[in-house]
């Protein structure tokens, strides 16, 4: 039985066209799955969904369609661009803040222990409350722009700066002693070592800030806009549902997670722009 | 190289100058291990100096206190005139990983306020001098260990150190490279007239490289045994077949076992 079974894999293993063909056969469904793969189930997804809507006559104040929210894009973009801009205003500040506050507290930290020990405590609280639960108490100590920002600030802030002191933390250790061999001032140290060290990580920080950001704006626009204030998207939606819009509402939340895609994709390429030469994460395999 | 008069040979047998001496210098580390206990350590300017022992001998711990980076908690180390600039090579390559090859390079020049302009040919000197002129642009993680291994060197000898300390440096590497980077070093520092002090754990790298060898024993830390390479610096792969070699070699070894069986008495 061995004996006989024995010579045909032997014969397989001699023809050369066999890892070639793999390789080609390999490359391809690669790309596809990554790309393809994913956009083609989404639109099946939107087709089966207007289907649906069509085929059972379900009226767009209880479930409108893909084409009519498009529609309603289209038709409604003056609001809905304003409210945008307003939400995106917002988001692009509070990140700003979160990105100067959570450096700064960072090297702090990375200074001494004992600063980390003192006011660590005080992040953690700000991050476990809710944001939601703080926003009716910010919005009647703030104005209706300045309490938003402050929420969206919140959200964005603890994740940008736990991860930027675990980079400051993580750095080579031996690196830090050749500094010292060479009498590096201490600013020189953070400048050329700890802030390179430390930057795989905060990039990590801010694409989970940069969503945050846009969720604690919303989150906050949605508390202001039951107050009657405000005038992003949160509040448009927040509106059309008292006007029973629901397609208008569709339209801006179709709004809102195209605006989050393209933040987590923004500084997932920023991530790839800065860090592909160097760090594993930004790398495929084998490279 | 012109052949050796007479006057030379007096030369190397006249004694070096000394460039630090640790007088009975003893660590204790906060958790009271005694790394090393009254360590009497003279470096000669010049000399290839090899320590080794067993791990927790205190080796690494001497070594980085001829650098500063740690304080005896007794005892003195006294530079003849005032401590030289060093240079440091770690066991690993300790590369930032998000540098060139040149910038790393640069990295102590740049810390001596020396821009990159100026630094430039400095740099691509001291990559020339471990053969790596054409992977100045390369980051570490695309070049092997060896290689990385040898930007560390460069990086160390850059500001042409007088002194050049080296802790394991090629401990993790294969034998190949190993030997390879030896005999590269050997060159250099007889090139540049860099003195160093090397720690390894190796009795034949140690035989190999060096003009003077200690032998140190753990627990407590400890120098147990002193001995000298007789044979010139110049060496090549046949120094490994001679009988100066092989006796050299035994006689570390011997005191290295006794170091460290006297180490399992207690």
């Amino acid at each position: 039985m061995t004996v006989l079974s024995a010579p045909e894999p032997l014969v397989e293993a001699e023809i050369p066209a066999e890892p070639l063909g793999f390789r080609t056969r390999r490359l391809l469904p690669h790309r596809a799955s990554e790309v393809l793969l994913p956009a083609a189930v989404f639109l099946l997804a939107l087709l089966g969904w207007e289907a649906i809507v069509r085929l059972r006559g379900i009226p767009p104040y209880i479930l409108p369609a893909p084409s009519l929210i498009v529609a309603t894009l289209v038709k409604d973009w003056g609001v809905l661009s304003a409210a945008l801009l307003v939400t995106l205003g917002t988001t692009v500040e509070a990140l700003g803040l979160a990105i100067a506050g959570s450096l700064v507290l960072a090297m702090l930290f990375a200074q001494s222990k004992w600063i980390e020990r003192a006011f660590f405590p005080f992040a953690v609280v700000l991050q476990v409350t809710p944001v939601v639960a703080i926003a009716p108490l910010l919005l009647i100590y703030l104005d209706g722009h300045t309490a938003v920002l402050v929420c969206a600030f919140l959200v964005a802030f603890f994740p940008i700066l736990s991860n930027t002191a675990l980079g400051l933390a993580s750095t080579d250790h031996n690196l830090v002693e050749l500094m010292e061999l060479y009498r590096a001032p201490r600013w020189r140290q953070i400048l050329l070592l700890r802030l390179p060290a430390a930057m795989p990580y905060f990039l990590g920080g801010l694409r989970i800030g940069g969503g945050l950001a846009l969720i604690g704006a919303i989150v906050a626009e949605i508390a202001a806009g039951s107050a009657g204030q405000g005038s992003g998207l949160a509040f448009r939606i927040v509106e059309s549902g008292f006007r029973l819009n629901i397609p208008r509402m569709f339209a801006a939340l179709t709004l809102i997670s195209f605006t989050g895609i393209v933040i987590y994709l923004a500084f997932g390429a920023l991530g790839h722009l800065v860090l592909h030469r160097w760090h594993d994460s930004a790398r495929s395999r084998g490279q | 190289m012109p052949p050796m008069t007479d006057a030379a040979v007096e030369v190397r047998h006249r004694p070096a100058p000394v460039l630090v001496s640790l007088r009975g210098v003893s660590k204790t580390f906060p958790n009271g291990t005694v790394a090393l206990s009254r360590l009497d350590l003279t470096v000669q300017a010049g000399e290839f100096l090899s320590l080794i022992g067993p791990s927790g001998c205190g080796k690494s711990t001497a070594l980085r206190m001829l650098a500063g980076l740690t304080e005896p908690s007794t005892g003195a180390i006294s530079w003849t005139g005032t401590r030289p600039e060093i240079g440091f090579v770690f066991q690993e390559p300790t590369l930032m990983p998000w540098a060139s090859v040149f910038n790393n390079v640069w990295l102590p020049l740049r810390l001596r306020g020396i821009g990159k302009a100026e630094a430039r040919p400095r740099i691509e000197d001291a990559l020339a001098m471990v053969g790596l002129e054409s992977f100045a642009a390369s980051y570490p993680r695309e070049l092997s260990g060896g290689m990385k291994m040898r930007v560390s060197i460069a990086r160390a000898l850059v500001l042409r150190p007088p002194l050049l300390l080296m802790d394991e440096p090629f401990a993790a590497l294969d034998e190949i490279t190993r030997s390879r980077l030896n005999d590269d070093l050997m060159r250099l520092a007889a090139e540049l007239g860099t003195t160093v002090v090397f720690v390894t754990h190796s009795v034949y790298e140690s035989v190999y490289l060096s003009s003077r060898i200690v032998v140190m024993a753990a627990r407590p830390g400890r120098a147990v045994a002193e001995l000298a390479v007789e044979a010139p610096r110049e060496r090549d792969e046949d120094f490994r077949t001679t009988p100066v070699y092989a006796e050299t070699c035994r006689r570390a070894s011997r005191a290295l076992h006794a170091a460290m069986s006297g180490q399992d008495a207690l």
